[in-house]
C-alpha cells in the first residue's frame, strides 16, 4: 500500500493523518511537499490534511488548490486514485474543481471546536463502507470554514446520486442540508470537514475514524 | 492600466459577515440601512495590452470562485 499524505505551508493535520494511516495499514504514508510538482508513482491512496494553506489567503483552500503539486493530485484523482481531503483539505478540493460546492465563513461567526454526531448516508463508498448506512458515529470537527454552500440543483443532483457521505447530527455550522462531507462523481474523491484522523484510538476520546481508513485499506488489499 | 475587480457574494448567499456589520450599525444607532453584504476589492496593475478575455479567466480561475461569488471588472482610467 503506498499513500501520501500532502503538506501544504500552514497544514497542522499533516502528521495525525499519517500516523492514523500507518496506525491502521501497517505502512507509513510518503510525505509530499506542496512545492514538489510530481506525486511518487503508483499511489494508491492521497490524504490533503487539515489546517490552514498559504495563509488561507483570499478564499480558505483557494491557493493551495493552484499549487504545482495539486496539479498531479487532479491528475491521479482523474485516473481513479482515492483522495480523501479533511478540513482545508475538503476546501482546497472544492477550490480545485474536484468536489463541487464551496465552504464559506461558519454560519455563526465562530470557530468551532468540538465533537460532533454525523450521519452516514451512504455507507457503500470506497471510504465508508466499513460503516452503516444511517448509522450516527461521532467524529471532531475544528474549523471557521466549514460551510458547505451550493445551489439547489446541484444539492438535488449529488443527493440524488448518493453523494452526500456524511450529514452533521445537530446544528453546526450552518452548513445547506446540514452536509459534512461529499464524494465526487466517480466515487473516488471524499471531502469532509469532520476529522476522522483525529478518532482512531481511545487515547483521542474516540475510534469512530478509524472504519474510514479501514474501509479505504480493506478496498485497496481486494484491487 | 489599472484594473479593479470588485468581488462580492451571489444574491441568496449567506453573508454572515454582512449580517453582524449590519447589527452593529444598528447598534450604533444608525436607522434605516436595510442589508449589508461584505465583498472584496482586487486591484491589478496589468500591461495595457492585457485582453479582457485574460482579465475575465483571472477572475474565473482564481480571484472569484463563481459558485458563492460574483465578479465586475472595472477599468480605470490612469
Amino acid at each position: 500500500m503506498r499513500a501520501a499524505v500532502i503538506t501544504f505551508p500552514g497544514s497542522n493535520c499533516d502528521r495525525d493523518m499519517a500516523v492514523a494511516i500507518e496506525k491502521i495499514s501497517g505502512t507509513a504514508p510518503i510525505r509530499v511537499w506542496h512545492g514538489d510538482a510530481e506525486l511518487p508513482d503508483s499511489l494508491d491512496f492521497i490524504a490533503l490534511p487539515g489546517g490552514f494553506s498559504y495563509g488561507d489567503y483570499l478564499r480558505s483552500g483557494a491557493m493551495a488548490a493552484n499549487s504545482p503539486i495539486m496539479r498531479s493530485v487532479v491528475a491521479a484523482a482523474g485516473r481513479g486514485v482515492p483522495v480523501l481531503g479533511v478540513c482545508n483539505g475538503f476546501q482546497v478540493l472544492t477550490e480545485a474543481g474536484l468536489l463541487p460546492g464551496a465552504l464559506m465563513r461558519n454560519a455563526g461567526q465562530t470557530f468551532i471546536c468540538r465533537t460532533v454526531p454525523l450521519k452516514v448516508e451512504n455507507a457503500e463508498s470506497l471510504f465508508t463502507r466499513s460503516y452503516d448506512t444511517g448509522s450516527t458515529i461521532r467524529i471532531p470537527v475544528a474549523h471557521h470554514d466549514g460551510n458547505y454552500f451550493a445551489d439547489a440543483e446541484t444539492l438535488d443532483r449529488i443527493e440524488g446520486e448518493g453523494r452526500v457521505a456524511f450529514r452533521y447530527g445537530e446544528t453546526c455550522n450552518g452548513s445547506q442540508r446540514d452536509i459534512a462531507g461529499v464524494l465526487n462523481e466517480a466515487g473516488n474523491v471524499l471531502g469532509m470537514m469532520p476529522h476522522p484522523e483525529r478518532a482512531i484510538e481511545d487515547a483521542q476520546g474516540g475510534t469512530d475514524g478509524r472504519a474510514m481508513f479501514e474501509s479505504i485499506f480493506a478496498n485497496l488489499a481486494v484491487a | 492600466m489599472k484594473v479593479r475587480i470588485h468581488v462580492s457574494l451571489k444574491p441568496g448567499v449567506l453573508d454572515p459577515q454582512g449580517r453582524a456589520v449590519h447589527h452593529a450599525l444598528d447598534g450604533l444607532g444608525f436607522a434605516g440601512v436595510e442589508d449589508v453584504r461584505i465583498g472584496r476589492l482586487i486591484e491589478l496593475e496589468v500591461a495595457d495590452t492585457t485582453s479582457d478575455e485574460a482579465l475575465a479567466e483571472m477572475c474565473e480561475k482564481l480571484l472569484a470562485n463563481t459558485v458563492i461569488e460574483n465578479y465586475r471588472i472595472e477599468k480605470v482610467a490612469a
